[in-house]
């Protein structure tokens, strides 16, 4: 479980912007919740993201990670144990001379024996397929490659939370695929918790709730086809609706019987079948 | 002709134990005026192939010639291009070194001789241009920026010089939605009506689909398809499927009702043509 109770946030390095980047959030996640969070940029996705393992602070307001308050400070390792991270950057999480030291720091640090270690290691560069770089130096590598190597690192850990910043925005098509579907996986499996936050509406829509945030607050929640059934306000936060459930509506609206919060293709084709 | 890219090799580290063959044998000619998308997999070598467009890294073997020139052979030419050329990176980051917005915007215009007015002027109207408010940006750290915000700032500081070419790598990763709407239309404004020459690399592909008029494919350093759009995405699936690409959703959708036995015509690549195309089949029938 994670708690946000009553969460403000300003910056403090922050003097000429005197606005909150989190302000008021109440926020309940359980256990194997399978959560997307959506919002313009600088509606303080990242920020919250950051509260979760007690990277940042609440200037108001408490974060409970299973009942650990990340305010105390001789906790902040026990929640870090249980929280695994891929932040929006990854330059700024790289930290090893090897692609391979990279994947095991966070283990190293946790005090996983070598032989489990290697064998985890293993597991995760052949999900992110960085097995043949192992060797290779982390900042020597193309952007997508970078971003491989910390979701690696974060899989490694076999944490029973996974906040993911944008974790896809550099990635092919197809690794944005697979690594959506090894998430989906442990979640379903292991009962995982994940939240994720993307720019990819198309990515939202596979999640069992989003989260809406607008100048650092809640403003909506809900399943997919609840969210994307409501473009106008959408698009007045600076988002939109999946391209699928745009031609669903521009269907709609030129008299064809097809409900306009389809979010996925196959809804889409089985619709557009009974038709032509 | 104005970029050309003639028998391109780079290789990182070379003669070390950690040599990478990035790119092999490339050649590519970009002409004055196109809008050129380039994409592929995962480390393939698209942003090495853009530093070698603007000379920011010089090719082991073969020749980057601009109006027939070897920039490497001509030091003036090769400060002309820099000049004529906007690259932003693929992680904004990287290209900050000012404290302030305003600072790091000004930059640019600085070098080509801006001051004053003029260029308060200029870095207004960059600002607008992604989307960001002027007074309240100019005197934030760019380092301690949302990411999408950053991304807008570092594009406002390649749109400040107003370069004839726009090279971009990954332009709208971190963007949201309609602040990537925002900026794709301020880019095809600038190919449409100012003529400027566009390379974007992008992993987006409803967004190279819908404003691109020509799609380079890479695949492990080398250069494998080299097409309009629509012949990409309507033939070349499979192929672009098994280098880890893939169709935009809408593209997808429509090319599952052709395959079984639905009369969709050729590539559909936007919203758009899909409703007008369904819409035409229903009134037929
Ligand atoms: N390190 C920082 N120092 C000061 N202000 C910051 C910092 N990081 C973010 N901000 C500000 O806090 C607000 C929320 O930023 P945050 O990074 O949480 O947004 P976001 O939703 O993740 O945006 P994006 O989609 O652009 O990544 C923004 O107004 C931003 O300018
Ligand atoms: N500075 C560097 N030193 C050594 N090797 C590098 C360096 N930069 C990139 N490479 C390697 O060169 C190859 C091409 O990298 P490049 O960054 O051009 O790929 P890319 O197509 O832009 O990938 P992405 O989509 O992930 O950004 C990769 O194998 C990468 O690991
Ligand atoms: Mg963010
Ligand atoms: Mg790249």
């Amino acid at each position: 479980m994670i708690r946000f109770e009553n969460v403000t946030h300003f910056y403090s390095n922050n003097q000429e912007h005197k606005v909150a980047s989190l302000s008021k959030i109440n926020l309940d996640i359980k256990k194997g919740d399978f959560i997307a969070v959506i919002g313009a940029n600088g509606s303080g996705k990242s920020t919250l993201a950051r509260h979760i393992n007690g990277l940042l602070l609440p200037t108001e307001g408490d974060v409970f990670v299973e009942n650990l308050n990340t305010k105390e400070l001789d906790k902040i390792w026990d929640i870090r144990k249980k929280i695994g991270m891929v932040f929006q950057n990854p330059d700024n999480q790289l930290v090893a001379t090897t692609i391979e030291d990279d994947v095991a720091f966070g283990l190293e640090n946790i005090g996983i024996r070598e032989e489990e270690m290697k064998q985890r290691v293993d597991w995760a560069l052949k999900i992110v397929g960085l097995s043949g770089l192992r060797n290779s130096e982390p900042h020597l590598l193309s952007g997508g490659q970078k971003q491989r190597v910390i979701i690696a690192g974060a899989l490694a850990m076999r944490t029973s939370y996974l906040i993911l910043d944008e974790p896809t925005s550099m990635l092919d098509p197809k690794g944005r695929k697979e690594i959506l579907k090894i998430i989906k996986k442990l979640n379903k499996e292991q009962n995982i918790t994940v939240v994720y936050i993307t720019q990819f509406m198309s990515e939202a829509a596979q999640f069992k709730n989003i989260i809406v945030l607008d100048k650092g607050k809640v403003v909506l929640a809900g399943s997919p086809k609840e969210i994307f059934s409501q473009a106008d306000f959408l698009l007045s936060l600076s988002l939109e609706i999946p391209q699928i459930t745009r031609l669903a509506r521009e269907l709609a609206k030129n008299g064809l019987n097809v409900p306009s919060n389809i979010i996925n293709e196959e809804e889409m084709i089985k619709y557009l079948c009974s038709y032509i | 002709m104005l970029i050309h890219l003639k028998n391109v090799s780079y290789t990182y580290n070379l003669n070390m134990p950690f040599e990478t063959e990035a790119l092999k044998s490339i050649d590519l000619m970009i002409n004055r005026g196109e809008f050129i998308g380039i994409i592929g997999h995962t480390g393939c070598g698209k942003t090495t192939l853009l530093q070698l467009l603007n000379g920011l890294l010089e090719p082991t073997e073969g020749q980057v010639l601009i109006d027939g020139i070897n920039i490497h052979r001509n030091k003036q030419k090769l400060r002309e291009i820099r000049k004529n050329i906007g690259l932003s990176f693929q992680y904004p980051e990287n290209q900050f070194f000012e404290e302030t917005v305003s600072k790091e915007i000004a930059f640019g215009p600085k070098n080509i001789g801006l001051t004053g007015e003029e260029l308060e002027q200029r870095i207004k109207i960059s600002l607008k241009m992604v989307g960001l408010d002027y007074n309240a940006y100019k005197d934030r750290s760019p380092f301690y920026l949302s990411g999408g915000e950053m991304r807008r700032v570092a594009l406002a500081s390649i749109l400040a010089v107003d370069p004839e070419i726009l090279v971009l790598d990954e332009p709208t990763a971190s963007l949201d939605p309609q602040s990537c709407n925002k900026l794709l239309s301020v880019i095809t404004d600038l190919y449409r009506k100012y003529k400027k020459t566009i390379i974007i690399v992008s992993h987006n592909m409803e967004i190279i689909a819908e404003l691109t008029k020509r799609i380079v494919v890479m695949e492990k350093g080398e250069i494998v398809m080299d097409d309009t759009p629509k012949n990409i995405f309507q033939y070349s699936i499979q192929r672009l499927e098994s280098i880890g690409l893939s169709l935009p959703p809408i593209t997808h959708a429509m090319n599952e009702l052709r395959k079984i036995g639905k009369p969709i015509s050729s590539a559909i690549l936007t919203v758009e043509e899909a409703r007008d195309e369904i819409l035409k089949l229903v009134e037929k029938k």
